[in-house]
């Protein structure tokens, strides 16, 4: 018994020691370390695998180009499960362990936000492709996080757009379903409900299921029986695609709306007919960055990218941006240029406001005829 | 007095306070960076919820999956004491948890007393009387709480302030942890009278409930600040390496002294063999809520300390897959063995969340998941009673009983001893 | 001790146990009065709503089957169950959108009638999956329970567990089958059928259905044809066969059907592989039922059907059947009619409470205890 208990005990302490005195690569001169911090495990990786082959594909291109600042990028990536305490070892492991000093990720607000405390503590820069949180960028005491930014849309203004776009089309009932333990399909929600009904339309029902649902009969008996113009879900695609069926065979009328979680090859394009979403940018968008970008990422990974990975690949983007306009690798100087920047990113020129999001327009996209077609712009 | 400090005693308590002191100092010269920091300081939680697990299966003989919601119910409770007072400035979640615990705690004492003379009293017209009493003190105490509330803190002020930040701290932690604990008693009243997997289940379906209640922590609970499925943030992050030391030796030894007492034997009696426990004239339902209770209050007080780590929570950190964790960390150090139960704790987060993460290389980040499942077997197929067995530090051993060896033997359905 | 005659009284009352059977009782008076309320306001929504649950009750038992039937036989929880099933829709997945198996009789005969060509080629995937499973599940059996059967239990539901993570995260690998959400190519045409007072009429794809009419599917239809034939199935072969006495036997006593002459790990083996069967049908059902799979699929399905084997009295198939029905019209009704965020959480309430009136479950026979 003694033998095998110091067996593993030496395994163990050996295995510390290797690692708090090796990392992982020699700080060689000529690169600038990035960590990418995705989902990897956990119940939804594709959203984290996406997200990091858009953000790697951007440093690619980076370094194609020659790299920023005459130094080649190397990405570290760490999975982070969507899940606090993984996340904040992954944060610690990149920071401390690889000496990173940028931090793209991480996907879900609920892991975001303990590794932003870490970030902003420790004084790296974190840019989350996705968390839609307003917590992630901002303290409890409501100031802004100095090294804390996002690239994507807070909830309130894709709920505003949508909330718009419905009443414009001459909808005056909507029926909302929302995922009670998703903050952001949670805040899509209440921003819709709020200008939906400032606009004069009425919310005929409300009700929520959880992320791991398969059965949604009864909402959408629900949904049917209610008969509401819209039923407006601002969830992923995966969830939409189960529903989207589901509520087909439920005899529901309802047009279906919902936000960029929708993007996504995976889309059931069959199922979504007649469906409106919003989302950053459009694919059939005649800017060149738009029109490379989709190719590229098509001839490199086999598929069309999501809106994870668009993400990701801005992320990534606006962060060397920033890094080459600081003109040197000291996170304190390139969270003051990310937070005067004006970039041309995939999903739309750029800047970042008072709390670090990002001001963009959004695009309204239909799915029609079994294709993704371009609806409508609309401007902040 | 000689018992106190013998050999194994000092040699304990010195190896300890050796370890602590070694590890702090690396901390201290950063030579130990708040990676390797974090993941120990998870790893000393772990060991504490996984001590509780195991007096209550390990050395109980009660197959509970409920753990996790005790953790979760002891992390959000102290988490809501600490947060009132570091983000309102006020004591009132300190005083209505300590008030409602320290009432509805005595009165169930007092009641238990009363009720265990009535004869032929069923578990749950018990369960009703003793919910029901809980209940009413609870409101009791917030109306007394919120009335004192201001006092308290005024003189809380008059302190400096993180000797304050101290105290509600660890009252947090302690009053959490009793929050847990009644909850669990008010639970394993009725429930543990079932038989053992299906008790399993029950506690299973508890910790799954309080998982979908936290997610609506704010809506239907009324607690904003938890703010339901969006995490809790601006939790002070207070637990440091000391208390996490401090809290996980007080375990270890409460949990030592408990089993070697009158008590302790008895709560093995129960695991051995339920029948022949009570022929001895053992009232079997009393020792395992006492099992039960005490290992639900070391899961809130792991809880407790856990939420001031990240200073975040979020429901889906209490997870039900997660909840396996425990049952894991204490069949891979050895059913009935604490410092296995340790020993595994440490070496679980060093591996999952050390090891594994420093050395697979780029683009294998997917594979933690794969390489840790089969670890899990390997060790499982190698030494199928956990790394330690039943193997105890000299300060741990001398008087617990082995557990018996040959299991084909026994004689019994029980599900802790038949084989698939 | 002096004793009023107040608390005398009080004793009196306590003594019965009814103060605790009053408390169950007013709860779940309070659940059927509200779903009487709902009846009332809408009787055709309601009765539409009872169908769904019908509808998921059938696809909890079809996997809950697996759960009982394993359980029974070698009373381990078998965690890695629910990915064996989400393997089992995997497999018919591939063997769809791949290899177009389920067209084959119309390739070999090309002058079979539409239907029954595809009711024979589904039959035909839903074989084959079932038989990878039954393959999958006895290496399992090999690997991570065999060695352990004279360990104690615990070691082998941990190995279930460690099996259960290995199985999903080596499935999420891009070279083994995806991490992505794939939706489901389903082998045969949702037909909806409006069942009113007028008659029966087919819904079209998307059309509102008449008035006052409910919702029935040619989905739904088999799903419940299907359950109710492995059910009688398994029964069949439990208690008619040599080899369900066997396993009979092995259940009640291993040491002595060895002694009588019966191979007990062969007949572990085969009910491992019979449950997995069982699992590999019902992932391609579920498919069917809700055309999304991945990775992950098998473990939340996984959980409630076990659940509902729990309810009804693991180890009995009737039980696992009539739980399965339970928690299906649970979960439906409460998130129709009680609380949608709530909906598991009754669910598990429901569990719990059940076992307080029923330690062993509906039909779950007392546990026996042993001399």
């Amino acid at each position: 018994m003694k033998r095998v208990f110091s067996v593993f005990s030496f395994l163990v302490i050996a295995s510390m020691m290797l690692a708090a005195c090796a990392p992982a690569a020699p700080a060689g001169a000529g690169t600038i370390k990035v960590a990418i911090l995705a989902p990897l495990s956990g119940p939804v990786p594709t959203f984290g695998v996406s997200t990091r082959d858009g953000a790697l594909m951007a440093i690619e291109e980076w370094n194609a180009k020659g790299g920023v600042l005459g130094q080649q990028i190397e990405a570290i990536v760490a999975d982070s499960q969507c899940t606090a305490d993984p996340a904040v070892n992954a944060a610690n492991k990149v920071i401390d362990q690889d000496k990173v000093h940028y931090i793209i990720g991480e996907v879900c607000s609920s892991a975001s936000i303990p590794v932003s405390e870490i970030a902003e503590q420790k004084g790296v820069v974190q840019i989350s492709p996705t968390s839609t949180n307003p917590t992630v960028t901002l303290n409890p005491d409501g100031s802004t996080k100095k090294y804390i930014f996002r690239a994507c849309f807070i909830d309130p203004f894709q709920g505003l757009v949508m909330a718009k776009f419905a009443l414009g089309q001459g909808k005056k009932t909507a029926f909302i379903m929302f995922d009670k333990g998703n903050d952001y399909v949670l805040g899509l929600a209440e921003a819709f409900e709020a200008a939906f009904t400032a606009g004069g339309g009425s919310i005929v029902g409300k009700e929520a299921y959880t992320g791991q649902d398969t059965d949604f009969s009864s909402i959408l008996t629900k949904v049917a029986d209610s008969k509401a113009d819209v039923l407006f879900i601002p969830d992923y695609y995966n969830i939409i695609n189960l529903v989207a069926t589901q509520a087909k065979e439920r005899g529901v009328t309802s047009t279906l709306m919902g936000g960029d979680g929708w993007d996504s090859s995976d889309l059931d394009l069959a199922a979504a007919e007649g469906g409106f979403f919003s989302n950053h940018y459009s694919a059939e968008d005649t800017r060149t960055i738009v029109q490379d970008f989709v190719s590229r990422y098509e001839a490199k990974y086999g598929s069309k990218p999501d809106a994870l990975a668009t993400l990701g690949y801005d992320a990534a983007n606006l962060l060397l941006a920033a890094i080459e306009k600081a003109g040197k690798d000291d996170p304190a100087l390139v969270k003051d240029a990310l937070a005067s920047l004006s970039y041309d990113a995939v999903s739309g020129t750029i800047t970042f406001d008072a709390q670090h999001n990002p001001i963009k327009s959004a695009a309204i996209m239909q799915v029609k005829d079994g294709k993704v077609t371009f609806a409508e712009s609309i401007a902040p | 007095m000689k018992n106190i400090f013998s050999k194994s005693t000092l040699w304990f308590l010195g190896s300890a306070f050796l370890i602590y002191a070694v590890l702090q100092i690396l901390v201290s010269a950063e030579i130990l960076n708040s990676f390797w920091n974090t993941i120990i300081r998870i790893g000393g939680v772990m060991a504490i919820v996984s001590i509780g697990l195991n007096l209550i299966y390990g050395f109980n003989g009660q197959f509970s999956l409920g753990q996790w919601g005790f953790y979760a119910i002891g992390a959000y409770a102290a988490a809501d004491v600490t947060y009132r007072w570091q983000i309102n400035k006020s004591a009132d979640g300190m005083v209505v948890l300590a008030l409602a615990t320290l009432l509805s705690g005595f009165a169930i004492l007092w009641l238990r007393k009363r009720l265990s003379t009535v004869r032929g009293l069923d578990p749950l017209s018990a369960f009703t009387i003793y919910l029901a009493v809980t209940i009413i003190l609870s409101a009791l105490a917030w109306w007394l709480g919120t009335l004192i509330s201001p006092t308290v803190t005024n003189g809380l002020n008059l302190l400096p302030a993180a000797v304050a930040m101290q105290i509600v701290f660890v009252s947090g932690v302690v009053f959490g942890a009793v929050v847990a604990a009644e909850i669990s008693f008010l639970f394993g009243l009725p429930i543990l009278s079932l038989g053992s997997d299906y008790f399993g289940i029950a506690t299973l379906g508890f910790s799954i409930i309080i998982k979908i209640l936290l997610d609506n922590s704010d809506t239907l609970l009324g607690f904003q600040e938890m703010k339901g499925a969006r995490g809790m943030v601006g939790i002070p992050k207070e637990t440091s390496l000391f208390w996490v030391f401090i809290f996980l030796v007080l375990v270890v030894v409460i949990t030592r002294n408990l089993l070697r007492s009158s008590y302790g034997r008895a709560v093995i009696s129960v695991r051995e063999d339920e029948i022949a426990a009570k022929a001895m004239g053992i009232d079997i339902a009393e020792y395992k809520i006492l099992a039960f209770v005490l290992g639900s209050f070391f899961a809130g007080l792991a809880g407790g300390l856990y939420a001031h780590i990240n200073g975040f929570l979020h429901p889906n950190t209490f997870n039900f897959i997660k909840s396996f964790d425990p049952m894991i960390i204490i069949v891979f150090g050895g059913l009935g063995s604490i410092s296995g139960t340790v020993f595994a704790a440490f070496a679980w987060a060093l591996i999952l969340e050390g090891v594994l993460r420093l050395f697979l290389p780029q683009g294998f980040e997917t594979w933690r998941f794969v390489v840790y499942p089969i670890l899990l077997l390997i060790t499982m197929l190698l030494r199928p009673k956990g790394i330690f067995g039943d193997y105890e530090i000299p300060f741990l051993r001398q008087v617990l009983p082995k557990i018996r060896k040959t299991s084909e033997t026994k004689g019994t359905d029980s599900p802790l001893e038949a084989h698939p | 001790m002096n004793t009023s005659p107040i608390v005398l009284l009080i004793q009196k009352i306590i003594k019965k146990g009814w103060l605790g059977k009053t408390f169950l009782a007013l709860i779940t008076l309070l659940a059927i009065w509200q779903i009487i309320v709902a009846l009332q306001a809408n009787p055709s929504l309601f009765l539409q709503q009872v169908i769904n649950g019908l509808q998921l009750g059938f696809v909890y038992a079809l996997i809950a089957l697996g759960y009982t039937m394993v359980y029974g036989i070698v009373r381990l929880i078998n965690f890695a169950h629910g990915d064996v099933f989400m393997f089992g829709a995997f497999v018919s997945f591939y063997s769809i959108t791949r290899f177009q198996l389920h067209t084959w009789p119309q390739w070999l005969f090309p002058s079979i009638p539409h239907g029954l060509g595809l009711i024979i080629g589904a039959i035909t995937v839903m074989a084959i999956s079932m038989i990878a499973c039954a393959l999958l599940a006895i290496v399992v059996e090999r690997i991570a329970y065999k060695p352990l059967r004279s360990a104690p239990r615990i070691s082998a539901l941990i190995t279930a567990i460690g099996i259960s993570f290995f199985l999903e995260y080596f499935a999420a690998l891009n070279f083994v089958f995806s991490p992505n959400f794939i939706t489901y190519k389903r082998p045969v045409e949702v037909v909806t059928w409006a069942i009113g007072l007028n008659g029966i009429t087919t819904l079209g794809n998307g059309k509102a259905p008449p008035d006052g009419t409910i919702l029935f599917s040619n989905i739904a239809l088999i799903i419940i044809l299907t359950s109710v034939l492995l059910m009688f199935g398994l029964q069949f072969i439990v208690k008619k066969t040599r080899i369900g006495k066997a396993m009979r036997s092995v259940a009640y006593d291993k040491q002595t059907a060895r002694l009588m002459g019966i191979n007990t790990d062969a007949i572990i083996s085969t009910t491992f592989a019979i449950g997995a069967a069982l699992a590999g049908a019902a992932g391609m059902l579920y498919a069917i039922a809700f055309p999304q799979i991945f990775f992950w699929m098998g473990i939340i399905p996984g959980l409630k059907s076990f659940v509902a084997a729990v309810l009804g009295g693991i180890g009995s198939i009737p039980g696992a059947f009539i739980g399965a029905l339970i928690m299906g019209q649970a979960e439906v009704l409460s998130a129709a009619y009680i609380s949608t965020p709530l909906r598991d959480a009754i669910a598990f309430s429901i569990l719990i409470v059940v076992l307080l009136v029923r330690p062993t479950g509906i039909f779950g026979e007392p546990e026996r205890e042993k001399a």
